[in-house]
This record gives structure tokens, C-alpha cells and sequence, in this order.
């Protein structure tokens, strides 16, 4: 499936549909703890690597853990945030908490190249993917 | 704070007119404090850049639209997904106990605060007795 955008306007809308289209996959099905814990994340493919993308926002990079072992990534961090001890509060819709997650990829990553950065509270962790996963084209002889 | 956080389904605007932009919008959590001073707003955009927010205020409405750059997702095609993506609205009616010339805005880490500093009839003061 490729994604092909021809309009500019149209592509956001486009990309929320095939979005939308893989609310159930069940990709990462032999996770530990796939789906519904924090924090919520969208797993991309480009080339042949991986990229994951999680929502993280209010904490900051020195907040947040990542390791990798084998095809396990974990995520743990907490997300905090005072509010003034004498301010009253009118809305409450934002939470806090400590959060710690480890997602299994069905593919084998080279762990020595992963890379990770987080820039106005969305975490990207670029997977590539093991030379020894990678696809070989046989010659026919 | 110990207790574990829990994912929060991230809610998308109902519209009351019709949108011009094929995009699905979502409303950001908000929190909202008052100080003796001031009223804080401090609303969750994440993955928005501080140059694509735009905060307007239009007979006693703030207005916050923030939208997401398209362009980082090109090339990439979702194998998974658990939360949507797209832009940020929110609109809030200000009480006249609002001072309108002093609103500020900061962003950090995809958190939005906003600070409405309160008009000095509003704030609180002590009487003296004669």
C-alpha cells in the first residue's frame, strides 16, 4: 500500500483516513502491553525501517527512557506538572503519571543505530531495520 | 506522583459550521488555574511548531488554532496506529474581568500555556478599616 498524495490540501485528510483504516491491526499483537497504555503511539514504515511516533506532550527529554533490547523497545518516563499551590483550579483535563512501556516489533532492528528525539512533545524513534532481516533479491540462474 | 497515566482518547471537534480545510481537527486538553492575578490556559498541542499557532481574539472570543506540519509523515506509511492525527482548535469566551491588551503565550515541549492577566478591579485587595 502506498500512499499517494496529489493534492496538498486533500493530504492531510487522506493520511487521517489511512490512519483511521489501521485502528485494528493487529500488528504488534504479541506485545507485551499493546494498545491502551500511555503513551499512545502510531508505528510507521519508511523504507525498510521503522519509525514509532508517540505523543508526549509536557514531558520533557530528560524526562523520558528509552531501551532497546532484541525487538523490544520500552518507553518509561513521567509526566509532571505543578500547578500553583494557591491557584485555584476551573478545568482539569489534562493527566499526569508515571507511564512505562516496551512494544515487541515483528521485525529484527539493528540496536546500534536506533536514534530517538523528541521536539515539542512528539517522541520519534527510528528503527532501521537489521541487515540480516533485510529482503536479498535472488539472481536467477 | 506514582499512579500509573492513562491514555486519554484524544477528542475531535464537532463543528458548528462547515470547515474549509479537509483536515480533521481535534480539541486539546485544557487546564485552567486562577491566580490572584492572573487566569492560566495551559492546553496540549503536540507535534505543533511555535510559528503554526495562531491565537486570535475577536469580540471577547480566544481563539487558539494550531496545526500540524503534514510534511514530517511524508514517505511513511502506518503499519499501526492508536491516536489520530491533526490539527488543534479551541475556543474560549473571555469575561470582562479579563485584561485584553495583556494575554501571553509560551510553548514547551508541545504544551501551550496562555496567561490572561486579570483587570485590576479584579483582583483582590484588602480594605482597610477607618
Amino acid at each position: 500500500m502506498a500512499l499517494m498524495f496529489q493534492d496538498p490540501f486533500e493530504t492531510l485528510l487522506q493520511f487521517q483516513q489511512s490512519l483511521d483504516q489501521l485502528r485494528s491491526s493487529d500488528w504488534l499483537q504479541t506485545s507485551p502491553s499493546g494498545g491502551g497504555s500511555y503513551p499512545p503511539l502510531n508505528v510507521f514504515r519508511k523504507g525498510d525501517d521503522i519509525i514509532i511516533i508517540a505523543e508526549v506532550p509536557g514531558v520533557p527529554k530528560q524526562d523520558l527512557h528509552i531501551e532497546a533490547k532484541g525487538k523490544t523497545i520500552r518507553i518509561a518516563g513521567a509526566k509532571n506538572f505543578g500547578a500553583d499551590a494557591n491557584a485555584s483550579i476551573h478545568r482539569r483535563e489534562r493527566r499526569g503519571g508515571q507511564f512505562d512501556r516496551a512494544i515487541t516489533l515483528p521485525i529484527e532492528i539493528d540496536s546500534e543505530r536506533i536514534k530517538a528525539e523528541c521536539r515539542d512533545g512528539i517522541l520519534a524513534i527510528y528503527l532501521p531495520r537489521a541487515e540480516s532481516d533485510r529482503p536479498r533479491s535472488i539472481a536467477i540462474t | 506522583m506514582a499512579q500509573p497515566l492513562e491514555v486519554q482518547e484524544k477528542k475531535e471537534l464537532v463543528a458548528k459550521g462547515e470547515k474549509t480545510v479537509p483536515a480533521r481537527y481535534y480539541v486539546p486538553s485544557t487546564d485552567i488555574f486562577e491566580t490572584d492575578d492572573a487566569l492560566k490556559l495551559v492546553m496540549e498541542v503536540p507535534g505543533v511548531d511555535r510559528k503554526d499557532i495562531d491565537i486570535r481574539l475577536e469580540e471577547d472570543v480566544l481563539r487558539v488554532e494550531a496545526r500540524i506540519d503534514r510534511s514530517k509523515y511524508d514517505g511513511m506509511e502506518p503499519l499501526y496506529t492508536e491516536y489520530g492525527v491533526g490539527h488543534f482548535t479551541r475556543s474560549f469566551t473571555l469575561s470582562h474581568r479579563i485584561d485584553q491588551q495583556q494575554i501571553a503565550a509560551a510553548l514547551s515541549d508541545g504544551v501551550l500555556t496562555l496567561t490572561l492577566k486579570k483587570v485590576q478591579q479584579a483582583q483582590p485587595r484588602r480594605i482597610e478599616i477607618r
